[in-house]
């Protein structure tokens, strides 16, 4: 292709791609222009902000570690298990991201709540989950884990198997492959897997208003004070909006730069 | 191919519109039903003007419109929106068209609430709508008219407030959360127990209630202004009062409560 050829069809790209570039731009930029900085600094310092900010980071750190913890297992068997059932198995784990997370809080509460299928012999123990920050953290992970797990799996099975049979012909055991071989390997993957099961869980709304309620301190996170502040002060809801974009900003370009630095596929 | 795909997005988005501009009431979702009904019947006494009614909190249909959203009717659940949007001149004047009255919606099987005293028994899970919203500013009312009354002990507005473990967006997220049995007790209006068979009410005494005032109202901007101050009128006549008093509401012309 000719450098004329290559500039005019990345012209015609540029002007084809930026529809949605100011479409996405636009409504964050405004986002931003909304609040001044002093109002704010003074939103911030609120309580309702404060505490929202310390509960969402407190619900998003330990539903992300469950998701790392509980899917990595998972997304291996899916990568490399050869079982009937593995079809329904990834069905199953992909309908969390596509059905309507308030059905997602719905269903929750049919499972776990007061009178639910779990819940209720919870309940005669005296374990009430609904209405708590435990509430908060489990639809969290029925929304986000799927992230996790999707991009985990991809990961593994990009692995290649010649080298993880190499290292176990060398005599290491299954778990010390899987350490020192499989998880270096598919490092960036689950990297960009941990980011993106965080920020779904940073912004999960409707499956938390369903199963956890809605109450300051206990399980009002950022998305659900934007919610509320909205009803009475439109600049407090910008503010705490700014607050969720600064923390997604911040998660990306840290992913970006982790992903870039340590996690190079081996040549 | 490019013509077919542009027929494809105009029809999905609806540019087969009918002939007729629709006429859009924003309405508290404590209306659902009776609207839903009074929509019905106006539609029939004005062929032509269909009704698209949006329902939501009446604070949120507040915010909505003073955000430009192309409301023609403003139906709300307390005077506080009504009145914050006359002072923005958004609207001129409004009637009361309807009037409700709190109660404790408790779960109709083995209900834990027999009274509003029970509200404050320690581990109990109750439900509020938020400050912002009309429920919830009612609910505040009468939880603070309960514990000035002396009758329910000194302490009675902080033990209630320790068993509230949510304050909901709207009144009937608190409904579903009753209905559920997730929740022991949530104050609602008394025409939303109506709505679900699982839930039913306990009293708050007559005396320490709030009269709720539903005001209606045409948006100023309203480009169907005529069409507008018909349905306020219809509202207001005899046809829909009668709809608002089967689900359990109390007329405009009904007397008031205390």
């Amino acid at each position: 292709m000719s450098g004329l050829a290559r500039a005019e069809s990345s012209r015609g790209l540029w002007a084809a791609s930026s529809i949605l570039i100011v479409f996405l731009a636009v409504p964050l930029a405004s986002l931003v222009v909304a609040v001044p900085p002093g109002e704010l600094a003074a939103q911030l310092a609120s309580p309702m902000a404060l505490r929202a900010l310390a509960l969402t980071l407190r619900t998003t750190i330990i539903a992300t570690a469950l998701c790392v913890l509980l899917g990595t297992p998972l997304a291996y068997l899916l990568a490399r298990g050869r079982f009937r059932g593995r079809d329904i198995l990834d069905t199953l784990v992909d309908l969390p991201i596509t059905i309507p997370p308030v059905v997602g809080g719905v269903a929750l509460l049919l499972a776990f709540g007061r009178r639910g299928l779990l819940g209720r012999h919870l309940d005669v123990l005296g374990i009430q989950i609904g209405f708590t920050t435990v509430a908060v953290v489990m639809a969290q992970v029925f929304i986000a884990s799927p992230f996790f797990v999707k991009s985990a799996r991809a990961g593994f099975e990009a692995v290649d198997r010649r080298l993880e049979d190499a290292a176990r012909t060398l005599g290491a055991s299954p778990a010390h492959v899987f350490v020192t071989v499989t998880v270096p390997l598919a490092r960036p993957a689950l990297l960009s897997g941990v980011v993106l099961a965080w920020a779904r869980a940073l912004s999960e709304f409707g499956a938390t208003i369903m199963f956890a309620g809605n109450f300051p301190g206990r399980t009002q996170t950022l998305t659900l004070a934007v919610m509320t502040a909205l009803e009475s002060d439109l600049e407090a809801a910008a503010a705490i909006s700014m607050l969720s974009l600064i923390l997604a900003i911040g998660a990306l370009l840290g992913a970006k730069r982790l992903g870039a630095g340590r996690g190079a596929p081996v040549a | 191919m490019a013509r077919s795909a542009l027929l494809a997005v105009g029809l999905l988005l609806g540019a087969a519109a009918p002939a007729e501009e629709p006429l859009r009431v924003f309405a508290a979702v404590s209306l659902t039903e009776a609207f839903g009904e009074i929509a019905g019947a106006f539609e029939k006494a004005h062929p032509g003007t269909p009704l698209e009614i949006s329902f939501a909190g009446s604070q949120v249909l507040r915010t909505q419109i003073e955000h430009g959203a192309p409301a023609d009717v403003f139906a709300s659940a307390d005077l506080v929106q009504a009145d914050a949007l006359r002072q923005a001149g958004t609207i001129t004047r409004y009637d009361v068209f309807a009037r409700n009255t709190l109660v404790v919606a408790v779960p109709a099987n083995e209900p834990k609430v027999h009274d509003v005293r029970d509200l404050a028994k320690p581990g109990l899970k109750v439900v509020v709508a938020g400050p912002a919203v009309p429920a919830g500013l009612y609910t505040l009312q009468v939880l603070a008219r309960l514990a000035g009354s002396g009758h329910y002990g000194d302490d009675y507005r902080s033990r209630v407030q320790a068993n509230i473990v949510s304050e909901e967006p709207n009144v009937r997220l608190v409904l579903s959360k009753v209905a559920l049995g997730e929740a022991d007790a949530g104050l609602v209006y008394e025409t939303d127990v109506l709505t679900a068979p699982a839930v039913k009410a306990v009293a708050i005494p007559e005396e320490l209630n709030v009269s709720a005032e539903y005001p209606i109202a045409v948006v100023e901007r309203s480009r169907a202004a005529a069409r507008a101050r018909a349905f306020v009128g219809f509202v207001l006549g005899d046809e829909a009062q009668a709809l608002l008093r089967k689900h359990g509401f109390r007329g405009a012309a009904d007397p008031a409560d205390p």
